[in-house]
């Protein structure tokens, strides 16, 4: 048996690729997850140093995508996998996509914190990127674990809080532009802030993705771009069977 | 160490193109000096598009140079200028349309070709720096060191022990102990033991196609050749039997120099390190197998691997 618990090919060498990828896939993710958490951190705390990392590192993630994505083309092309397997490399491409923009977005909160370093915003500007942050920050760490146990039910409840991101997304925002009417003069700081909260709710969606290709790779089913309730009735129908 | 072919060797610049094309794995770039200025810019470039992970291993060692090989059958040539160099401890697959001297050149390495009239051969094969077809080698010493295991399983009407044990009592080996363990061993080798420990003295005929293969395969490694050459193994298996023999490959491959023909090219990307296409007798382009089935730098090799022309 494998770690994903699905039983052994007769070729070790394939098992171990397909292992390979998996592991890679979760380490990559484990990076993006640990600069999510240092941008937010920097971000509420002022710390320059934490910010001027979270800044420059995205290239090791960048470099993991690349890495992830030519094991993939390898596998493709010698091991012509079907099945489960084809669909584990399909997912395992299009995750890294999306975590690689998550990264991206972290990259740019990271710049945003540092040019707003010098201004003195006062901190309750922050309630936003606090709030949606800690959220993003949860819904990552589900579904990288959803992702390790293949586990399609909590991909779908994961991709269900999306919406309470989206909710506090708009809330936040509406809070951002009274400061910039009480006070023009805040309105180029602010719109940092409003860039930041806007990239983690971008984070929010890409997470989104990587729970559908959750449900993609174990149930074999593609949910993108239709309603959460629709996969519920999906998935059910598939079970009654 | 491998390098590129030596300049006297290589007569013209076409030449000195051909060999780099063909040249499988890294170089040493430390053992340059003896090479000429524009050997070593060729070979630096060369470098650069090695697969990483191949580069980052231990030196790669020689096992067989093929150097400006050409095969006629009577009048007909079968093989044209081939030159190469085969990896040890690798896998080397050759891939091609039927007639593309695939199995021709598989058989120049332990000398099958002999037994047929009408061949010529020019050009050399160096083994240890020595020349298989000088004169002055034999060559069963050369098949005890260089195995072959043909499409069809081949096991001699014995029990399955006889078999494994059949090469050893040819030279002599009387020992019942040694035998035993060296039946044992190459049966473990070629992942058979556990069907067959039960049942040693049976008929190896009694065995199905697949465990055959195998039987003859742990045959072949009894005697402990360096080179393991093998003609299409599989393609007379059913699937299953077939991922065996490639998991097989996967595994001797720590203890054997392989070199596998075979009409499934699928199969070639699965078990190989390194590809050799060749078409109507010409080694068309010889390289990483990671490289060959992603990024070919050949076009008639592009068209072969996906099926644009046959």
């Amino acid at each position: 048996m494998r770690a994903s618990g699905l039983p052994s090919h007769i070729s070790a060498q394939f098992d171990q690729e397909l292992e390979d990828i998996r592991a890679m896939v979760l380490k990559m993710g484990g990076i993006v997850e640990d600069h999510l958490d240092k941008a937010i951190t920097a971000m509420i705390e002022n710390d320059r140093e934490l910010a001027h990392r979270v800044a420059t590192e995205d290239y090791r993630v960048n470099a993991m995508e690349v890495s992830i994505d030519e094991e993939c083309t390898q596998i493709l092309a010698r091991r012509q996998p079907a099945a489960g397997d084809l669909r584990l490399v399909i997912a395992v491409t299009k995750t890294i996509t999306d975590l690689e923009r998550i990264g991206d977005e972290v990259e740019k909160i990271g710049r945003m914190t540092l040019s707003l370093m010098d201004s003195s915003i006062p901190r309750n500007y922050y309630v936003g990127v606090e709030s949606i942050g800690q959220h993003v920050q949860r819904m990552l760490h589900d579904a990288l674990d959803a992702f390790a146990r293949m586990d399609s039910d909590a991909a779908i409840e994961i991709a269900a809080l999306d919406a309470k991101v989206d909710a506090e997304y708009d809330a936040a925002m509406r809070q951002l532009i009274t400061y910039m009417m009480e006070d023009p003069r805040n309105i180029s700081r602010v719109l940092e802030v409003v860039w930041s909260i806007r990239a983690l709710e971008r984070i929010g969606d890409h997470i989104t993705n990587l729970c559908e290709y959750i449900v993609y790779l174990v149930e074999g089913k593609d949910v993108r771009h239709i309603s959460l309730e629709q996969v519920e009735e999906e998935l059910s129908k598939k079970d009654d069977d | 160490m491998l390098h590129p072919i030596d300049s006297q060797q290589a007569g013209n610049t076409e030449d000195v193109q051909q060999s780099l094309d063909i040249e499988p794995a890294e170089e040493d770039l430390s053992n340059e000096s003896a090479m000429t200025d524009k050997q070593q810019s060729h070979s630096l470039n060369f470098s650069g598009l090695r697969d990483n992970k191949l580069s980052q291993t231990e030196e790669v060692r020689e096992a067989l140079r093929v150097e400006k090989l050409n095969l006629f059958y009577a009048n007909d040539q079968a093989l044209k200028d081939i030159s190469m160099s085969i990896p040890e401890k690798q896998v080397t697959a050759f891939i091609g349309p039927s007639g593309c001297g695939k199995s021709t050149l598989l058989r120049c390495f332990n000398r099958m070709n002999d037994l047929i009239d009408t061949v010529r051969i020019e050009g050399s094969i160096t083994m240890h720096g020595k020349n298989i077809y000088d004169k002055s080698v034999n060559v069963a010493d050369l098949r005890r060191n260089i195995g072959m295991v043909f499409q069809r399983p081949n096991p001699f009407p014995k029990s399955i022990y006889e078999n494994v044990a059949y090469g050893l009592r040819l030279q002599g080996i009387k020992s019942r102990r040694t035998l035993d363990e060296v039946v044992e061993r190459s049966l473990r080798a070629a992942a058979l033991w556990d069907e067959v420990k039960d049942r040693l003295n049976e008929s190896a005929m009694g065995l199905s196609g697949g465990q055959q293969q195998r039987l003859v395969i742990a045959r072949a490694v009894a005697i402990e050749p360096e080179v393991l050459l093998l003609d299409e193994p599989a393609s007379a298996l059913d699937p299953i039997s077939t991922l065996k023999i490639e998991e097989l490959i996967f595994q001797l491959k720590s203890d054997y120099t392989i070199v596998i023909v075979t009409h499934n090219m699928q199969q070639a990307a699965r078990v190989s390190d390194q590809t050799a296409f060749m078409y109507m007798g010409d080694l068309i382009e010889f390289g990483n197998t990671r490289d060959i089935f992603t990024n070919p730098k050949k076009k008639q090799t592009e068209d072969y691997i996906t099926g644009r022309y046959g």
